[in-house]
């Protein structure tokens, strides 16, 4: 692996990170749900997509990302904000609908908010792309020499916004790359069936732009194209189009039965773990014993039980406060 | 008319039985929408039917509402009568221009020619933390646009009955279910979710309301699932010596304003209560409707217990505020009868 030592290391602290805080909501998530499951209930209500599986396509962008970068990100977001760098300690807050958080709990974990890093996500399927491209003209217009990132899953590629966002951002060859975190399903809808073509890195060929194909769940792979998509929109060179192969491991949404997916795409996709496979490949490289990983996971886990920690010792907003906040 | 039962569904299974029913006697009908096959729908609307009718007509679609609803209106204009379904209304945002500029209006462009006999489900309202866009009604909206028909059941019986009406309509119908009156195993507990419904096919007609409790000293005009919180207001009322009659409007669109004044002259006295935006929707509508009608009977400013005009937050004790409950109707009705 030609890579930085420092940048193997950053990104498996940061899948790590990321996998130890969806732990932790999930389990949290169940607290007073069960045994009836009730959404309404618990220490955090309404629905929770959890990204577990999905480090990878996060966590590739992080050591070639500048200060400055914009970020849009999907109902399911946690991965990519904690790859970005968002406010863990508020980032948590908010999720858990506490005065602390991101946005004093009035958006929730579907509506995660921060201005640095800049970052930004939507419960809309294909919502945050058009506001990437917008991210980017601002960028070009004030020559601030920053980027933006929009991600996406498989099953927003067949939205009116994916494809009129390609269009400008390649008309107008704006500093964006556009990352398909393609988990092969949409809720219970796989890919072929919702899908006219194998590869939505295809696609880009419509747009006169490239794009790339990163056929499996590897931050390596990943790291290697994002830095030269990202290279690329610095220098002015204009968008591209990423598509990465990536595993759910979770249901679409906590509870969810997931019954529409085998047994046997459950179990090879549990075996081909990211973190797991990762964290192999990193001592047998020699990069970081399994001594060192547990390092790792011990200062990890430490941050997110304190990022916990400090959501769960929050106060809740008062409620009048709803109205606040409408209008600037 | 239909006869009684003592068979109980819950509104979402009644809902899915409206369907098939239809469907197995109209070869025309069919469902499309995302996740409404394998999955039976998000909440359990198509629940059974992939499995009764097949794919070629339950339909899982790509997340393209302008793509699918629009062909619905291709589809509904060329002899077929489909039932297209937005997953949560606050996605109309991606494909209102298939809804409110082509479904909605082309009737009326046609002078009448051409008929757009489309059922567009979906599911509405708030109270289980989804934030604020997962959890509009936004009934108002759609109903503020003219051509579309707007139905909003509250009960299992009304829910299979309005469905059998909505398909056979040959105007283009909003079917809008909230979720908390579902009945889903996994919302909110909701006894008012579950009752009687016939086995037989049957409807209930769109635009006719439902007295949903009999009263003397007050009316409450609502929908969906305030017509289970007002009913439970009123069982508190009732304890307090004042009788609280609950009408439930059942479909917005067409409107049953002799209802809404029927009731006002013969209670003196108008709730309206709204989940959707309180400013520029129903329940300004229902009180102009009352104050024509009913002008002279009214002893007391007509009050709405509606959503204040902000997107509706996450966080618990901020949307548990926001959106309409039982303690805020039973403080409004009891200000209004002792004032
Ligand atoms: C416009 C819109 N349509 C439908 C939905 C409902 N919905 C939420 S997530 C989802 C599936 C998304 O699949 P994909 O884009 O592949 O992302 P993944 O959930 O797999 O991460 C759907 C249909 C939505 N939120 N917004």
């Amino acid at each position: 692996m030609d890579i930085p030592k420092a940048h193997l290391v950053d990104m498996y602290e940061t899948m790590v990170r990321i996998r130890r805080f969806e732990e932790r909501i999930r389990e949290l998530y169940f607290a007073d749900k069960l045994p009836a499951f009730d959404i309404a209930a618990g220490l955090i209500p309404g629905e929770m997509h959890l990204a577990a599986g999905q480090e990878p396509v996060a966590v590739g962008m992080r050591p070639h990302l500048h200060p400055g970068d914009a970020i849009t990100a999907t109902h399911r977001p946690h991965h990519v904000a904690i790859a970005q760098g968002v406010d863990l300690n508020k980032m948590a807050a908010e999720i858990f609908g506490r005065e602390t958080g991101l946005g004093h709990g009035k958006g929730g974990h579907m509506h995660l908010f921060s201005v640095e890093p800049n970052f930004g996500c939507s419960g809309i399927i294909g919502e945050g792309m058009p506001v990437a491209v917008g991210a980017a003209m601002a960028f070009k217009a004030r020559g601030t020499g920053n980027i933006a990132l929009s991600y996406f899953g498989e099953g927003a590629a067949n939205q009116g916004a994916f494809h009129e966002s390609l269009n400008l951002a390649a008309l107008w060859k704006l500093p964006v790359v556009f990352i398909c975190e393609d988990n092969a399903y949409a809720i219970s809808v796989p890919k072929a069936s919702s899908t006219a073509i194998p590869d939505n890195s295809d696609r880009a060929s419509a747009y006169g732009i490239p794009g790339v194909l990163v056929p499996e769940n590897d931050p390596v792979a990943v790291y290697e194209v994002m830095g030269a998509a990202m290279d690329r929109a610095r220098r002015g060179d204009g968008p591209s189009l990423i598509e990465i192969k990536t595993d759910r491991l979770w249901g679409h949404f906590e509870g969810d039965a997931d019954a529409y997916r085998s047994d046997e795409f459950k179990e090879d996709m549990n075996d081909r773990d990211p973190l797991v496979a990762f964290g192999k490949r990193l001592v047998e490289e020699g990069v970081l014993s399994e001594a060192e990983q547990a390092a790792i996971k011990e200062k990890e886990y430490a941050t997110v039980e304190a990022a916990i920690a400090f959501a769960l010792a929050s106060p809740y907003p008062a409620p009048e406060a709803a109205l606040n906040h409408v209008f600037a | 008319m239909t006869t009684m039962t003592d068979r109980k569904l819950t509104m979402q299974k009644a809902i899915a039985e409206g369907i098939a029913q239809e469907m197995a006697v109209d070869p025309s009908v069919f469902v499309m929408g995302e996740d409404v096959g394998v999955y039976g729908g998000i909440f359990g609307a198509t629940e059974g039917l992939l499995d009764k009718f097949g794919p070629e007509r339950v339909i899982d679609t790509p997340i393209s509402e302008t793509g699918f609803i629009g062909a619905a209106v291709g589809a509904a204009i060329n002899g077929m009568r489909p039932i297209v379904e937005l997953m949560f209304v606050d996605f109309f945002g991606v494909c209102m221009d298939q809804i409110y500029n082509n479904m909605a209006k082309i009737h009326y462009f046609s002078g009448g020619n051409i008929k757009v006999p489309a059922v567009l489900t979906t599911a509405v309202g708030g109270g289980y933390s989804d934030a604020g866009q997962h959890s509009q009604t936004l009934w108002g909206l759609f109903a503020h646009l003219p051509g579309l028909k707007v139905v909003v059941p509250s009960s299992a019986y009304d829910a299979k009955g309005l469905m059998i009406s909505a398909i056979r309509d040959d105007n283009p119908v909003m079917y809008m279910f909230h979720k908390g009156a579902l009945g889903l195993g996994w919302m909110v507990n909701n006894p008012h979710a579950t009752g009687p419904v016939p086995e037989e096919s049957y409807t209930v007609p769109i635009g006719k309301a439902r007295v949903a409790r009999e009263g003397t000293d007050v009316t409450i005009v609502t929908v969906g699932l305030s017509v289970h919180k007002a009913l439970d207001a009123a069982a508190l009322l009732e304890a307090d010596g004042v009788s609280a009659e609950i009408i439930d409007l059942r479909s917005l669109v067409p409107l049953d304003r002799e209802a809404i004044v029927a009731s006002v002259q013969k209670t003196h006295r108008l709730l309206v209560v709204d989940e959707d935006y309180q400013s520029f929707g129903m329940s300004g509508e229902v009180i102009t409707t009352a104050v024509q009608g009913a002008f002279d009977y009214l002893d007391a400013p007509p009050v709405r217990v509606a959503t204040p005009d902000i997107p509706i937050p996450y966080s618990h004790p901020l949307e548990t505020w926001t959106l309409p409950s039982v303690d805020r109707i039973v403080a409004a009705v009891t200000e209004m009868v002792s004032g």
